[in-house]
């Protein structure tokens, strides 16, 4: 079977054709068509759907912006607001990347709560886990050298603010600076840079996200309960069940979208990003998007200059180890009573700290500030570790089955035998 | 029993198809209807389409004389014809020329020759509007790339390209003055 | 797990809400002009624009530029063509270079940008005891609740307080961050004349050139809100049809034991 043609059984002879030599019906097929997927999602489990769908709505217009967008400190903003009055659908087409951009992080934040919720980071998923995280940090790269590129005043000041983060390295600090630049401050070599990546890394998340879904697919999902599916009974296929479950969610998170993109599509935004970048001024209060608030409220908790910028970088990386900072074997915060509450705890500290990061770095907010944060490390360092060994866990489903269909679809009694051959059935 | 079974199974039936079919069309209209902002935007944009006319001054033109203006990203050749051009051009039998057309139907006053300047061949730029250019043998245009040659009325009379220079939308504002576009 | 969900988005609701707040600083919050397009359906009163436009011909463009606006935008407002052709031919713009290498004058086109009133920033802050005028194309989306932001200031001059110290040149407005304005108290009483006969007292030129300006920043908010009405209610008949056909597709999966 190594050499010579796939076995398929797609019936059209084209597809066919194609098929025996390049496998890739069977492929999606077995991957999204009968792919074994436990039956007991949640909507929760709508939202990588959701990111992937997000992914490609902000590559396509990315796509369409660059063909009118000028990387130019001189003609940026105004090649902004061209697109906005004289493009042919210029403002929806900016606007839904816009706010794309804001519906990316809330899904991938919902979808990052339900992994740390259901415990989809534990074994054996730990490098789903792991890419995840790298797939958030690229994201976050790129969603920063995005908001530069209109070349607003909030551009400029975070790009500033943001590249000035590197200077608190010991020693080649500067010097990393001045590279990250091209030049003695932030200007034009730096907005080329920035427009030449921004449009590259959509396309290495494209990659992770790949091998995301590839490491996926060998494990399986996890799942509401946190126990692995013991048989076909407690699975069904991916099609039809969660892509019609998933259209649900796509159309409802595609209203959310347009509300935002129709009716209030600079909410979300600073008003000052619609002033030219002026390098002599800076704004009274610079703020970054509302999706790195509760990583610029760390920053500024620290006293310390490079304290600050090893925190907030630690904020994320912590997450890179937290398959074995959580020493519990219960997956799902369902039977974990008191974890639950400290998951909980920890995210109203996140949405703290945003609250304080969008505030001047004036009291009380720097001690909330700085109350939250030890609250976000302790939760991953002291925590969760210490939890695994005193927490009683309640106790678990014997099967996925049993806990969704009850005793009453069973009739009380062992499954019947034919049950398991059901879903196969059906793909 | 078994009958009633079997028609609620059919009626559950046809009535999922339909509401399947439904949710179908409806996916494809909204995929129809995103993709339309994306390939409308590559259309030309507003601030392109205000400058797709242009305004010139012919007063300043001699007998004999042509200007070049551009016009959407092309040259237009405006030549001021003198009498012998105008004879030239309309001593010409239609059965003579590879693509028919009168000299009257190719101006608006007879001394105005406006075209845009793209030879019909290839896209070019025709030769013949400096007094010192090689005119052709027809003393119109000549297009250095394939040797075509063009009459005093822009017409196609020796050469590869299949059609005459393509006369532009104009008018007179003025005696002095024409709108292109 | 609902009601977390409820909790977290109530949260979240919270957080976001209370975000644009800090900008305010220390001017006391605008007053509301009651604006027809401020609210989600609202359209652009087009009689207020054009007199809008006339106050910001005659008063503001003498120090503010409206850089990114062009005479052809005018007939979006409702301008006949004819008017704006006139409106752009009573300007003279710098065209060129011609055949000898020369820039030269020619009366304004529809193509053609509104006009600056100073070539550079340098000039404009020269010409102005050291301050800068802003561009005005889209000041209305570069304040904070900018519609009413500009018509709170342009009619909320007064004489400082007591124990308030002016600057040099500078006038008191409490409405302008710090209190202390550059820009004088421009509009009067009766300063321009409406074709339309519309009285111009302070308040009504105020509100017809924020109108305007907010029109200038936002062009697309009309259609942009006729098209999303009808997103959102073709969402809404898709999102029943998918909930419907998942209905349907999960509950033979119920009826059957596995």
């Amino acid at each position: 079977m190594a050499i010579g043609l796939h076995k398929s059984e797609i019936k059209n002879p084209v597809l066919r054709w194609v098929d025996e030599r390049l496998p890739i019906f069977t492929m999606l097929h077995k991957e999204y068509g009968t792919f074994p997927t436990p039956r007991n999602f949640n909507y929760f489990w709508n939202f990588g759907a959701l990111a992937m769908i997000n992914l490609l709505i902000m590559i396509a217009t990315g796509v369409f912006l660059a063909m009118h967008y000028t990387p130019h400190t001189a003609y940026a903003f105004d090649s902004v607001e061209r697109i906005m009055r004289d493009v042919n659908y210029g403002w929806l087409i900016r606007y839904v990347h816009m706010n794309g951009a804001s519906m990316f992080f809330i899904v991938v934040y919902i979808h990052i709560f339900r992994g740390l919720y259901y415990g989809s980071y534990k074994a054996p998923r730990e490098l789903l886990w792991m890419l995840g995280v790298v797939i958030f940090l690229l994201m976050m790269a790129t969603a920063f050298m995005g908001y530069v590129l209109p070349w607003g005043q909030m551009s400029f000041w975070g790009a500033t603010v943001i590249t000035n983060l590197f200077s608190a390295f010991p020693i080649i600090g500067d010097d990393i600076v001045t590279l990250l630049w091209g030049g003695f401050s932030v200007d034009n070599p730096t907005l080329n840079r920035f427009f030449s990546l921004h449009y590259l890394l959509p396309f290495v998340i494209v990659g992770v996200v790949f091998l995301h879904v590839a490491a996926l697919h060998v494990t399986g999902s996890n799942n509401p309960l946190g126990i692995e599916p013991k048989g076909p009974q407690d699975t069904i296929p991916f099609h039809p069940y969660y892509t019609i479950k998933d259209t649900v969610g796509i159309v409802v998170y595609l209203m959310v979208f347009a509300f935002l993109v129709f009716f209030m599509p600079n909410y979300l935004g600073h008003p000052d990003n619609y002033i030219p970048a002026n390098p002599l001024s800076t704004p009274a209060h610079i703020v970054p998007e509302w999706y790195f608030l509760p990583f610029y409220a760390i920053l500024r908790a620290v006293p310390d200059k490079l304290g600050g910028v090893v925190l907030m970088f630690g904020s994320i990386l912590i997450w890179f180890f937290l398959p074995w900072l959580d020493t519990s074997k219960v997956r799902s915060m369902r039977f974990r009573p008191i974890a639950r509450v400290a998951l909980l705890l920890w995210v109203i500290a996140f949405f703290v700290l945003m609250y304080c990061g969008s505030k001047p770095a004036e009291q009380p907010y720097v001690l909330i500030s700085q109350i939250a944060t030890a609250y976000y490390f302790a939760y991953f360092l002291v925590i969760l570790p210490a939890l695994g060994k005193l927490e009683k866990p309640l106790p678990l489903p014997e099967s996925i089955s049993r806990a969704v269909l009850g005793e009453k679809a069973l009739g009380g009694g062992p499954l019947p035998a034919s049950a398991a051959a059901m879903p196969m059935e059906k793909a | 029993m078994a009958d009633t079974a079997a028609q609620s199974v059919a009626q559950t039936g046809t009535k999922r198809d339909f509401l399947k079919l439904t949710a179908t069309a409806f996916a494809v209209v909204g995929v129809g209807a995103i993709a339309w902002p994306f390939i409308d935007s590559l259309n030309p944009a507003r601030d392109t389409l205000a400058l797709a006319t242009t305004e010139v001054d012919l007063a300043p033109i001699q007998p004999g004389m042509a200007v070049t203006v551009m016009w959407r990203g092309k040259p237009v050749f405006i030549r001021h014809r003198t009498e012998q051009d105008i004879a030239a051009a309309r001593a010409v039998k239609l059965s003579e020329l590879k693509d028919p057309a009168t000299d009257e139907s190719r101006v608006q006053r007879p001394q105005w020759l406006v075209m845009i300047g793209v030879c019909t061949h290839l896209g070019c730029v025709p030769l013949g509007q400096r007094p010192t250019d090689n005119k052709g043998d027809f003393d119109g245009w000549f297009c250095p790339c394939h040797g075509s040659h063009y009459d005093t009325s822009g017409r196609i009379r020796r050469g590869p390209a299949p059609s005459n220079l393509e006369i532009p939308p104009y008018t007179f504002i003025s005696d002095t003055q024409i709108r292109i576009g | 797990m609902t009601r977390i969900l409820t909790a977290l988005g109530l949260l979240a609701g919270l957080t976001l809400a209370s975000t644009p707040a800090l900008a305010a600083g220390e001017a006391r919050p605008p007053r509301d002009g009651h604006f027809s397009f401020a609210h989600i359906f609202g359209t652009f009163d087009r009689a207020a624009a054009q007199r809008g436009f006339q106050v910001y011909k005659e008063v503001c463009a003498a120090c503010h530029s409206m850089r990114l606006l062009s005479f052809r935008n005018l007939l979006e407002i409702g301008l006949s063509e004819q008017q704006v052709r006139a409106i752009a031919a009573s300007v003279e713009v710098t065209d060129g270079p011609n055949e000898e290498g020369q820039m030269f004058q020619r009366p304004g086109r529809l193509s053609d940008r509104f006009p600056s009133p100073f070539p550079n920033e340098q000039a404009a802050r020269a010409a102005n005891n050291g301050a800068y005028p802003p561009d005005l194309s889209v000041i209305i989306k570069a304040r904070h609740n900018g519609a009413n932001y500009v018509y709170s200031l342009l009619t909320g001059y007064q004489d400082p307080p007591p124990g308030v110290q002016l600057g040099d040149g500078m006038h008191y407005n409490p409405y302008f961050p710090g209190g202390q304005i550059a820009m004088a108290s421009v509009l009067n009483e009766g300063q321009v004349e409406f074709a339309d006969g519309t009285p111009a007292t302070v308040d009504q030129m105020a509100r017809d050139v924020v109108t305007f300006l907010a029109w200038a920043a936002e062009p697309e908010t009309e259609q942009r809100r006729r098209m999303g009405i009808r997103v959102m209610i073709f969402l809404a008949v898709a999102g029943v049809l998918a909930y419907g056909v998942k209905r349907r597709v999960w509950a033979e999966l119920k009826t059957k034991p596995a």
